[in-house]
């Protein structure tokens, strides 16, 4: 049961840091208009389609030894087959997700709602704010996507975090595992508490979804 | 008369390089309500924009209770928060009746809010709908909500962009009541614009017409109406202005 643990504490913790990071991201890059605005979104919207596995790949070699980040000893820096790398690996597949339906969900408020709400005397901060509650439905379409993408993914923990037995090992990599090892019931079992998870989550975010948009 | 509150020197506006307003001279006295008069597309909607701060001129001076304002530098929010705009279309943000109302004090760091709430909704006649979800409301009542939103601010001016096109007589009437009623009691500045000749002649005291981003005659309403000064004037108030 460890491994369900670590698979919500990777996730959970992956998917906070990315919310932090892309909603903010998201709203400047649907709000305010600067050169290369264009180009700026072009990217997102490729790192929004990067492959998991990838982004696994570059992390691993950002965090090897030989790796530029693998030199600096420095607690912000995780090290290669520990949790962190993969809460890392996990949150650059994430933040690009959050920033990216962010982006399209401030997008979509009227820009003449923005004006009316400058005209009652919003600071650009209280504008992006009210823009953001606004757009409130979509912004959590973004974090369940997010999730979704995350929770679900096994190549890049899988590369980064080595799939060690109570220590790295979570959900999706014990699934591959068991698989291999011929375990099928064990390896299902570990999937439909995979897919309990994703329904509990699910359906919270339903439900909240249903209580904002009211 | 007195000072005016705001005065236009040469503003122009320029979207794309293209120029849709060019005012040589504007003044606006405080107390009163001047009514923007002119066809579609002629710049109402882009002047009352530039009074408001939210853009500013390409061109030309802005001079605001004795501060000069060009295109550069940032207008203080305290000036800002001065002026405030009910638009044609309510734009009311997705919240409750009473949060709509209160959303601009709460800008301004105001949380007890719920006495003036009160007190203005009761004004437009909308105190039973306090809970209510603003997006559930009809046409006539969210533009209510939109002008207590602004009235709860008690600005030094409030800007009309055709506030009752498209409403039934009904609401049209009540919110001319309202809108009086703000301008005799507490003197607020008011620039009404409005492509109802009529509503101009019932609520402003000075009336100015604007054709393709040009002020072409400012007058009293009497004046305006009775004896315009210019020939174009005169077509539009008859009614025959062919554009
Ligand atoms: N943000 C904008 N970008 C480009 N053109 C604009 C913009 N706003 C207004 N215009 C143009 O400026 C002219 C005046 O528009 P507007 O002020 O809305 O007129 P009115 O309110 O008198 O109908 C129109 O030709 C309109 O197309
Ligand atoms: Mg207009």
């Amino acid at each position: 049961m460890e491994v369900v643990a670590l698979s919500l504490r990777v996730s959970g913790t992956a998917l906070l840091v990315s919310t932090v990071i892309g909603i903010p991201i998201g709203a400047f890059l649907g709000l305010r208009r600067f050169v290369g605005r264009p180009f700026v979104m072009a990217l997102l919207y490729t790192a929004m389609g990067f492959p998991p596995v990838v982004v696994g790949l570059l992390v691993y070699l950002l965090l090897s030894r030989n790796g530029p980040l693998g030199q600096i000893e420095s607690a912000w820096i995780p090290r290669l087959f520990t949790p962190e790398a993969m809460i890392l690996a996990q949150s650059v597949i994430a933040v690009p997700l959050v920033a990216g339906f962010t982006m399209a969900a401030v997008l979509g408020v009227d820009p003449q709602l923005q004006q009316q709400i400058k005209s009652l005397g919003a600071t650009p901060w209280q504008e992006m704010a009210t823009t953001l509650s606004e757009a409130r439905v979509g912004v959590i379409i973004a974090i369940v996507a997010a999730l979704g993408r995350i929770a679900a993914e096994v190549g890049a923990v899988m590369l980064v975090g080595g799939n060690i037995d109570g220590r790295t090992r979570v959900l999706t990599t014990a699934v591959v595992l068991e698989t291999r090892k011929g375990n099928f019931e064990l390896a299902i079992a570990l999937g439909i508490i995979l897919i309990g998870i994703a329904f509990v989550v699910n359906t919270t975010m339903l439900i909240l979804q249903r209580q904002v948009s009211k | 008369m007195s000072e005016p509150l705001y005065e236009l020197r040469q503003v122009e506006k320029a979207y794309h390089g293209r120029s849709v307003l060019h005012i040589d001279e504007l003044a606006v006295y405080p107390g009163e309500i001047l009514a923007l008069v002119g066809p579609s597309g002629v710049g109402k909607s882009t002047l009352l924009r530039l009074l408001n701060f939210l853009e500013p001129p390409t061109k030309g001076t802005i001079m605001f209770r004795g501060q000069v304002f060009n295109g550069q530098q940032e207008v203080p929010l305290a000036e800002r928060r001065r002026v405030t705009t009910v638009f044609q279309r309510p734009f009311l943000l997705n919240r409750s009746v009473k949060a709509n109302v209160a959303y601009g004090l709460h800008l301004r760091g105001n949380r007890d809010s719920r006495e003036q709430v009160a007190d203005v909704l009761a004004r437009v006649g909308l105190q039973d709908q306090a809970q209510q979800r603003a997006r559930t409301l009809s046409g006539g009542e969210a533009q209510r909500v939109a002008l207590a939103r602004a009235m709860i601010l008690q600005p030094d001016v409030l800007l009309l962009d055709e506030p009752t096109a498209n409403l039934d007589p009904y609401n049209v009437g009540m919110i001319e009541e309202i809108v009086r009623q703000m301008n005799a009691t507490q003197a607020m500045t008011m620039v009404l614009v409005t492509h109802n000749i009529f509503q101009a002649k019932r609520l402003a005291h000075r009336v100015a017409l604007l054709l393709n981003g040009r002020v072409v005659e400012t007058a009293p309403t009497d004046t305006f109406f009775n004896q315009p000064g210019d020939p174009r004037t005169a077509a539009f108030v008859r009614g025959d202005m062919v554009y």
